[in-house]
């Protein structure tokens, strides 16, 4: 066991050393952003030097990497700073838009993550089938539309025409957990429309990469039903690649959510996202693009760390 | 069904036939065609019975054997003919029908153990699987059996051992624990698909026996497949040749090994019968190649250890020893691909670097290497004409026309024909043509010393001995010094000058053939010679009572 600690530990080390290059990037990226939060606040008749004066106040004289440095003492120290646009703590902002995409990602994943393996084991049961191409064809052409197409889509049909969800999932604390699943089933099936295909047609290809081993042909020879062949023989060797295909996926419906967030006027992070480049509010954008990249990383080290428990070699060493 | 319950069947007639293929034809798809593989072959099985399957490789043995359970790989079809199972023609059975059979009533032993068992679940889980899927007994009782099944396997500790991973158990150990799987459900009929090909002599031997044993204690009928006749002789009761999907010849064991009918027959049973003429002892006192004292280890994982070994000019120095033995690693040692932690290599007494990457590119020419599988050595993508023509450019700067030229006479030196090779790729070859254009391709460099790692290991009989036909020819012609690295007895005893026993990374023994061949042996090298199977039905039984006697 020990040598999985060691492999834990070494990913855990790796992925730190990730966020801090991603944070040095995303520094340097709103660097490069054009305009100026100064000028963009007072407007165009104030004076030079009242601008000058403003950017002393917000610190933006300082040279860059005197900035970085200090936003990174900050952070390590948990105070992501305040918004310039309003002077709110930023923690305080992403708590309660983090929790709401976080909501409509676990949301999604519900629907859309046991949809795609099933539909997934499925075609490679039935591969080469009526059923597989249908599902493969569905699934493709609803990875091929863009998002904000789907989700206009499902508004005409499931909030216009049918008037069964709203359209705009415009949801707050004080609501009950059930109202609030309902307001934002539209997003959630329009996210659940998008990363399906990816995750169903990499379980299919997965296990059918599998079905010419000598340990499949032994389970067809024991006379095993086919359902059984894949469930039971099949898959549990095809966990690595759908494990990380599933991570990479819901990093997505955390990270991949500002258009339809924007579409349903969903009270987001990527929503705050957007408000935030607009406004030219750099601390709130680089604390969003941070918390996005801190999703991505995290997920994707539960994705190694779960890949290598799936290995009966490394679980059960000689 | 008890034993003798059986035996009253098989005074019955007609009804003691358990197994009748009739006309038999199987058809494979290659190249958007379907071709004939199987040419209507009959195949008769008595209860109780062993019918060994025995041919090279494309004769159609293992093609048959999955066809006697209704059967056909991907991309093969049974296209004609009956199987007839106990009365029921699986050709026009159900898949719900053949799946009833399968497992229950015809179970199926695979080639390589480590990877027909699921790597995802234990050995008892598997072994319960078909019984308790079967609907033949619970659970418990699945692996009380599986517990019995296994002591009787002289599997070690038959009550753990099931609750162990495959990795977790050795190959030998494996092979008897799916023949264990096998007889689950006490079928009438097992196919074992080459059980013990993988296994090293020691192990297969042990193998063999179990599965011999627990064969006649449950009176199994099986089909045998192998292209060892040594090793079916000791196994079946009957034995068909089989041949390019055609049967050559088929009768009960012994004539068929005493007194064969067909020349392909005496041909199978003379394979292994070249052997090199005596050489003269070796002149001068430095060695073309020294290894000395070298202790290599992978990682912390120690594999040699004071290994040392003398190869003279012209002479061919084999080296033996079971999978794990170090042999393969002395020669990454020699090639420089793994610098040893002690010791040192020297060529012509002059000491070589301990990473290839620092020797000069003309010590690296004298030295070159063939492996065992051609398939992996040569790039597909490559004409055979730039995997030959790339070391002469390489180390001898031969390029244009005197390489055209040059290339075409190292074709003729391995018996293929330029105008009929040069432009073919790998794609095109056989096994055997392609082992000779990787030995073409050692040739270019006009080395001094040709490792051969294991190169007739993946090569069928037949076409093996010509393969080292053709190695002595060209150590003859050309003065090549062979550090001829095998697992197999029968090899050595046909190619070599000098003998390297090595044993978990130790050599136990060495000297002259005549001397390591001849008694008295080091134990293990006694260990390994009479664990070759000879082609006398006898000798199974007969060592094995030896082994008994001695201890």
């Amino acid at each position: 066991m020990s040598d999985i600690g060691k492999m834990v530990a070494q990913r855990l080390g790796l992925g730190l050393l990730t966020l801090f290059v991603v944070s040095l990037i995303i520094f340097l990226g709103v660097e490069l952003l054009p305009g100026d939060i100064a000028q963009e606040i007072l407007g165009q008749a104030a004076t030079e030097e009242t601008v000058a004066a403003f950017r002393r106040e917000l610190g933006l004289n300082l040279p860059p990497h005197e900035r970085y440095i200090a936003w990174l003492v900050n952070l390590l120290q948990g105070d992501f700073g305040k918004s310039l646009a309003n002077k709110r703590e930023i923690s305080e902002l992403l708590d309660v838009r983090l929790w709401n995409t976080l909501f409509l990602a676990a949301v999604a994943a519900v629907i859309s993550v046991p949809l795609a393996l099933t539909l997934g084991i499925l075609a490679a049961l039935y591969r080469n089938s009526i059923f597989d191409r249908a599902v493969n064809i569905m699934t493709l052409s609803s990875i091929s539309f863009p998002e904000f197409f789907v989700a206009y889509i499902l508004i005409l049909f499931l909030a216009v025409n049918l008037g069964v969800f709203p359209s705009i999932s415009n949801i707050s604390e004080e609501l009950s957990f059930g109202e609030r699943v309902y307001r934002c089933i539209l997003p959630a099936l329009t996210l659940t429309l998008v990363v399906v295909a990816h995750m169903m047609r990499m379980t299919r290809a997965a296990i059918i990469n599998l079905l010419a081993s000598p340990y499949i042909e032994m389970a067809r020879l024991k006379g095993l039903k086919p359902g059984r062949i894949i469930v039971k023989h099949a898959l549990p060797n095809a966990l690595a690649p759908i494990i990380n295909v599933v991570a990479i996926n819901l990093a997505y419906l955390v990270v991949g959510v500002v258009i339809v967030e924007v579409v349903f006027v969903y009270p987001g992070l990527g929503q705050l996202l957007v408000d935030s480049v607009s406004k030219r509010d750099i601390p709130v954008v680089q604390a969003c693009s941070l918390v996005f990249a801190m999703t991505y990383i995290l997920l994707n080290l539960l994705a190694d760390v779960l890949s290598i428990l799936s290995n009966p070699r490394l679980l059960h060493p000689r | 069904m008890n034993a003798e319950a059986k035996t009253t069947a098989k005074t019955d007639g007609q009804s003691d036939v358990i197994l009748t293929m009739r006309g038999l034809r199987i058809e494979g798809y290659a190249d958007e065609v379907w071709h004939e593989i199987v040419h209507g072959v009959d195949v008769t099985l008595r209860r109780g019975e062993v019918l060994g399957l025995i041919g090279e490789s494309g004769a159609g043995k293992s093609t048959i054997g999955l066809a006697a359970m209704g059967f056909a790989r991907d991309g093969c079809r049974i296209s004609g003919g009956q199987i007839i199972f106990d009365g029921i023609d699986l050709t026009k059975a159900s898949d719900d029908e053949l799946r009833a059979l399968r497992g229950s009533r015809i179970a199926y032993v695979a080639q390589s153990a480590a990877a027909a068992f699921n790597p995802a679940h234990r050995l008892i889980d598997q072994y319960c699987e078909a019984p308790v899927q079967h609907g033949i007994m619970p659970r418990s009782e699945a692996e009380a059996d599986a517990k019995d099944l296994y002591g009787r396997l002289q599997l070690p500790d038959p009550d753990g051992i099931g609750f162990r991973y495959p990795h977790q158990v050795s190959g030998g150990q494996l092979q008897r624990a799916m023949t264990a799987m096998a007889m689950a459900c006490r079928p009438d009929l097992i196919v074992f698909d080459e059980p013990t090909t993988a296994l090293d002599v020691t192990t297969q031997i042990e193998v063999l026996a179990a599965i011999k044993n627990i064969v006649q204690q449950f009176d199994t009928a099986a089909l045998y497949i192998t292209h060892d006749l040594a090793v079916v002789s000791q196994m079946a009761d009957r034995i068909m040749v089989l041949r390019y999907g055609n049967l050559v010849e088929e009768g009960e064991t012994r004539p068929i090994v005493e007194d064969p009918q067909k020349d392909y027959t005496r041909d199978l049973l003379a394979v292994r019968t070249f052997r090199k003429p005596p050489v003269d002892e070796p002149e001068g006192d430095i060695p073309l190649l020294r290894v000395e004292n070298v202790t290599a280890a992978y990682g912390k994982v120690p594999v040699l250890s004071g290994v040392s070994m003398d190869i003279h000019e012209k002479r061919t120095v084999a080296v033996v020893g079971e999978s794990g033995s170090g042999k393969s690693t002395t020669a990454r040692v020699i090639t420089g691909l793994l610098p040893p932690s002690e010791g040192r290599v020297l060529y012509e007494g002059q000491a070589l670097d301990p990473t290839y990457r620092k020797r000069s590119k003309d010590e690296l020419r004298r030295l070159q290497m063939i492996y065992q599988m051609p398939d992996t050595a040569i790039n597909p993508r490559q004409r055979v004409r730039d995997i030959i023509g790339r070391p002469l450019e390489f180390y001898l700067a031969i390029r244009g026309e005197e390489k055209e030229a040059r290339v075409r006479q190292l074709l003729q030196m391995i018996e293929l024909d330029p105008d009929d090779f040069i432009d073919r790729h790998p794609g095109e070859l056989s096994g055997g043509q392609k082992q000779r254009i990787c030995i073409a391709r050692a040739l270019a460099a006009e080395p001094e010393l040709i490792i051969c790692d294991e190169v007739t290991s993946a090569l069928d009989q037949l076409v093996a001995e010509e393969i080292l036909k053709l190695l002595q020819r060209l150590q003859d012609d050309l003065g090549l010094a062979y550090m001829f690295i095998t697992h197999d007895l029968a090899t050595v005893k046909a190619i070599a000058d000098e003998i390297v026993v090595m044993l978990a990374g130790e050599v136990v023994e060495q000297g002259p053939k005549q001397e390591i061949l001849t008694p008295p042996h080091h134990e293990y090298t006694e260990l390994l010679l009479s664990s070759v199977p000879e082609m006398d039905p006898d000798w199974l039984d007969r060592v094995l009572e030896d082994r008994a006697a001695a201890i």
